[in-house]
C-alpha cells in the first residue's frame, strides 16, 4: 500500500508536497510523543505522569492518523479511533483510583 | 460538498484497496491535506511545549488538553479530506466528535484528582472568592 501512496502521490500536481509534509508531520509528532515521556519519568506527582500519559495517547491518535495518509491504508483511521476510545476509558479509571480508591465499588 | 463528492470518485487504472482507498485527486485537495497537517504539527508542537515547560499540573492541564486535542482533531480532519466523506473519512469525522467529547471530560476528572490529592497551586493563587 506504501507503493501506491507514493504512485498516487507522484502522478498529481501538488501530490508530492502532501506526502512530503505528511512525512514531516509524522516525524515532528513522534519526536514530541518522545519528548512528553519526560514529563511521564519527572513529573512530581501522579496526576502530573496521568496527564503526560494521555498526551501521548492523543499524540498517537494523530500519528495514526497521519500514517493512514502516508500509507493509503484507511484502516489506520479505526486504529486511531479505538485508540482515542481507550485513552479516555484508562484516564477515567486512574482518575477515579486517584480520588475513590477503586475504580468499581 | 461537490469537492467531498469528487474526492470518493476512484482513481481510474488503480485498483483500489478494500478498505475504501481514498488518495488525493486534486491539487485544492492536496493543499487542504498540507494545511491541515501543517496546523496539526503545530498544535501537537505547542500542548507538549507547555507540557514540559509551565510549573504545576493545572498549568500544564491548560496547554495539553485543549491544543492537543485541535492538533489530532486537525490531523483526523486530513484524514477526512483524503478519504472523502464516507467510510474511512467517515469515522476520522467520528473521531473528532469524540476527541472533543472526551478530552475535556477526562481533563476535569484529572484536575478535580489533583485538587483532591492536595497538589498545591502555583504560590500566590487561591480559588475566586478567598482571600
Amino acid at each position: 500500500m506504501r507503493d501506491l501512496g507514493v504512485a498516487l502521490a507522484a502522478s498529481e500536481p501538488l501530490g508530492g508536497l502532501a506526502q512530503t509534509a505528511i512525512g514531516v508531520g509524522l516525524v515532528v509528532a513522534a519526536a514530541v510523543t518522545l519528548v512528553s515521556a519526560y514529563r511521564v519519568v519527572a513529573g512530581p506527582s501522579t496526576p502530573d505522569r496521568v496527564v503526560a500519559l494521555d498526551t501521548i495517547g492523543t499524540n498517537v491518535v494523530a500519528i495514526a492518523a497521519l500514517y493512514a495518509m502516508w500509507t493509503s491504508e484507511g484502516l489506520f483511521v479505526i486504529v486511531a479511533l479505538v485508540l482515542a476510545i481507550i485513552g479516555f476509558v484508562s484516564t477515567i479509571a486512574v482518575a477515579r483510583f486517584v480520588t475513590e480508591g477503586d475504580i468499581i465499588e | 460538498m461537490t469537492m467531498l463528492a469528487s474526492l470518493t470518485t476512484p482513481v481510474p487504472g488503480i485498483a483500489l484497496a478494500a478498505s475504501g482507498g481514498g488518495g488525493l485527486t486534486s491539487p485544492l485537495q492536496a493543499a487542504l491535506v498540507v494545511a491541515l497537517v501543517a496546523v496539526g504539527t503545530f498544535f501537537l508542537l505547542v500542548g507538549v511545549v507547555g507540557l514540559v515547560r509551565l510549573p504545576t499540573i493545572y498549568n500544564r492541564m491548560h496547554a495539553t488538553s485543549k491544543a492537543t486535542t485541535l492538533g489530532a482533531s486537525s490531523m483526523l480532519l486530513a484524514g477526512v479530506l483524503y478519504f472523502g466523506g464516507d467510510g474511512d473519512g467517515l469515522a476520522a469525522l467520528v473521531a473528532i466528535g469524540f476527541l472533543f467529547l472526551t478530552a475535556p471530560t477526562g481533563a476535569h476528572m484529572i484536575s478535580r484528582a489533583a485538587q483532591k490529592m492536595g497538589v498545591p497551586f502555583e504560590d500566590g493563587v487561591t480559588w475566586p472568592g478567598e482571600d
